[in-house]
């Protein structure tokens, strides 16, 4: 793809690539060019339209289009891993806020290790780290803090030192590509952990609290850099401490 | 809908441990404000302000009408906000949420009681017309110290406005379209600017100024003074919360006083460098 193609929330998109000047014709009809709509697209009768505003991707192998937008607030889907608060705790589980319209279900023994005698005990405004289990537009979200297959932790949990913020979607989703610049970036000068959730919250934790606000700001600041402008606001960073 | 949640316990712990050793959590000095962005325009009276992630719009503007009956020689000041969904999660659209309705009465006071503006200039003819000027504020967005910027907006917007200019024959008032005569500005007195601290710890030894939405969960004093560019308090705000002593206000006076000259010469800027 040449160019960033920017779309708005009601354009219609033009699904035929330059490759295909040969089979200018019917798309619908034709078994070899079956589009598949990801985020962001939905089909309106023959032509498909954006409901997001956002750059417009396409995958040429699997023809797969989507649509990569930001905004700030989270709609939960199954697989993805979040940052909650707990708010409330009751009979069946806790409730957790993860940022989407309706606070997600933490049961008791969704825990590694957990049974009915031995259960985790989280207070009110414990941060905890999951995975959503649940997520459809008619029930509330479900999510677990292990792996159901293999019943270990795997990284899922109760997060009990350290600091906890917000930050678009879109830098939340590139930063759990541990490829991110931001993070490599930190990685090779200061020593910190961290666990991203997709909704939005990313917890931070490194052995003091300069270098935890440090490693904060730096994410925060990360959002419109690019690669060599990550590594040079990071290096900056460091050397004002 | 989700109600308003506190702040979860390792942020607090981590905001109060950070604060012990002087630093805030988004790395500012204790007596720093956010970034602020004012600008005006591109119509009169409309003033848009950044404070951090705070973002406040004010919207000036105004009609003929008739005056108060015990009042036949002023004109009305009108003054509304709006703070919804939009500005942040848990935020309901209705009105009758204890905080909205505490930063409206708090800037409400600030324009009017402060007397920033002249209403008797606003009369056209005694008893019968007068000009009622309407401040709408709308908050875009809830980053924290939601007065401080609406406050900075509406004076800002109310200084950038510009109403048609009229001219009394007898016992007619002749109002001038905007296109025959230019229009003339508001008589503003003075700028009043609130500066809001919050308090921290069991005694509220430890203070920040502009608190962010996380700081203003966590704290449990706030205390906001407003000043103008003449050093004249026109008004303290102290709602609850944790004593202070006379030594943190007066304290807390002195960093205002500097903070309100800054802020003022940016506003003036803005003013400036408007379009419209």
């Amino acid at each position: 793809m040449a160019d960033i193609k920017i779309v708005l929330p009601g354009d219609i998109i033009d699904t035929h690539r330059k490759e295909d000047t040969e089979q200018p014709e019917s798309n619908a009809e034709d078994s070899a060019s079956v589009i598949r709509l990801g985020p962001g697209l939905l089909q309106a009768s023959e032509a498909v339209s954006a409901v997001t505003a956002g750059v417009l991707h396409s995958n040429s192998e699997t023809n797969r289009w989507w649509v990569a937008g930001n905004k700030r607030r989270y709609v939960a889907a199954v697989g993805e891993p979040v940052v909650g608060v707990v708010v409330a705790r009751h009979g069946e589980g806790y409730r957790v806020d993860i940022g989407s319209a309706h606070d997600a279900l933490l049961p008791h023994l969704a825990f590694e290790g957990a049974t009915k005698r031995n259960k985790p005990n989280l207070a009110v405004g414990t941060v905890v780290y999951g995975r959503v289990v649940v997520a459809n537009s008619v029930m509330d979200p479900e999510i677990e803090c292990y792996n159901s297959n293999t019943g270990k932790s795997e990284g899922y949990g109760e997060l009990s030192e350290g600091f906890m913020f917000k930050c678009s979607l879109g830098l939340a989703r590139r930063l759990i590509d541990t490829k991110a610049p931001v993070l490599a970036a930190l990685g090779n000068g200061v020593p910190f952990e961290v666990a991203v959730g997709v909704n939005g919250r990313v917890w931070v934790n490194a052995e003091n609290v300069e270098t935890t606000i440090l490693v904060a700001n730096a994410i925060r600041n990360s959002e419109y850099l690019d690669a060599k402008q990550c590594r040079q606001m990071v290096k900056e960073l460091l050397e004002k401490q | 809908m989700v109600a308003e949640i506190g702040p979860s316990n390792i942020e607090s712990a981590f905001l109060l441990e950070a604060l012990k050793k002087g630093t805030r959590v988004d790395g500012r000095g204790i007596y720093d404000y956010r970034t602020l962005k004012i600008s005006c325009g591109p119509t009169y009276g409309l003033a848009e302000v950044q404070l951090g992630q705070t973002w406040v719009l004010a919207r000036v503007s105004c009609e003929v009408t008739r005056p108060f009956p015990d009042r036949p020689t002023e004109g009305i000041v009108l003054f509304n906000t709006e703070l919804s969904n939009m500005a942040g999660f848990g935020l309901e659209s209705s009105r009758s949420s204890t905080q909205e309705v505490a930063i409206s009465r708090m800037v409400e006071r600030v324009i009017k009681q402060s007397r920033a503006i002249d209403a008797e200039a606003l009369c056209i003819l005694a008893g019968e017309k007068v000009w009622t000027v309407r401040i709408d504020v709308h908050f875009l967005d809830h980053g924290g110290n939601l007065i401080d910027a609406a406050s900075i907006a509406a004076i800002a917007a109310l200084r950038h406005f510009r109403r048609p200019d009229v001219t009394i024959d007898g016992e007619e008032a002749i109002i001038h379209d905007v296109r025959e005569r230019n229009p003339v500005p508001l008589s503003i007195h003075h700028t009043p600017i609130c500066v809001t601290f919050g308090f921290f710890g069991a005694a509220g030894d430890m203070l920040v100024l502009d608190p962010t939405l996380l700081e203003e969960q966590v704290q449990v004093s706030s205390f906001t003074i407003t000043l103008n560019s003449h050093r004249e308090i026109c008004a303290l705000n102290k709602a609850g919360g944790i004593p202070l002593s006379p030594a943190q206000i007066q304290r807390c006076t002195q960093v205002a006083l500097a903070k309100v000259d800054e802020v003022n010469e940016k506003i003036q800027l803005a003013l400036k460098a408007s379009t419209a």
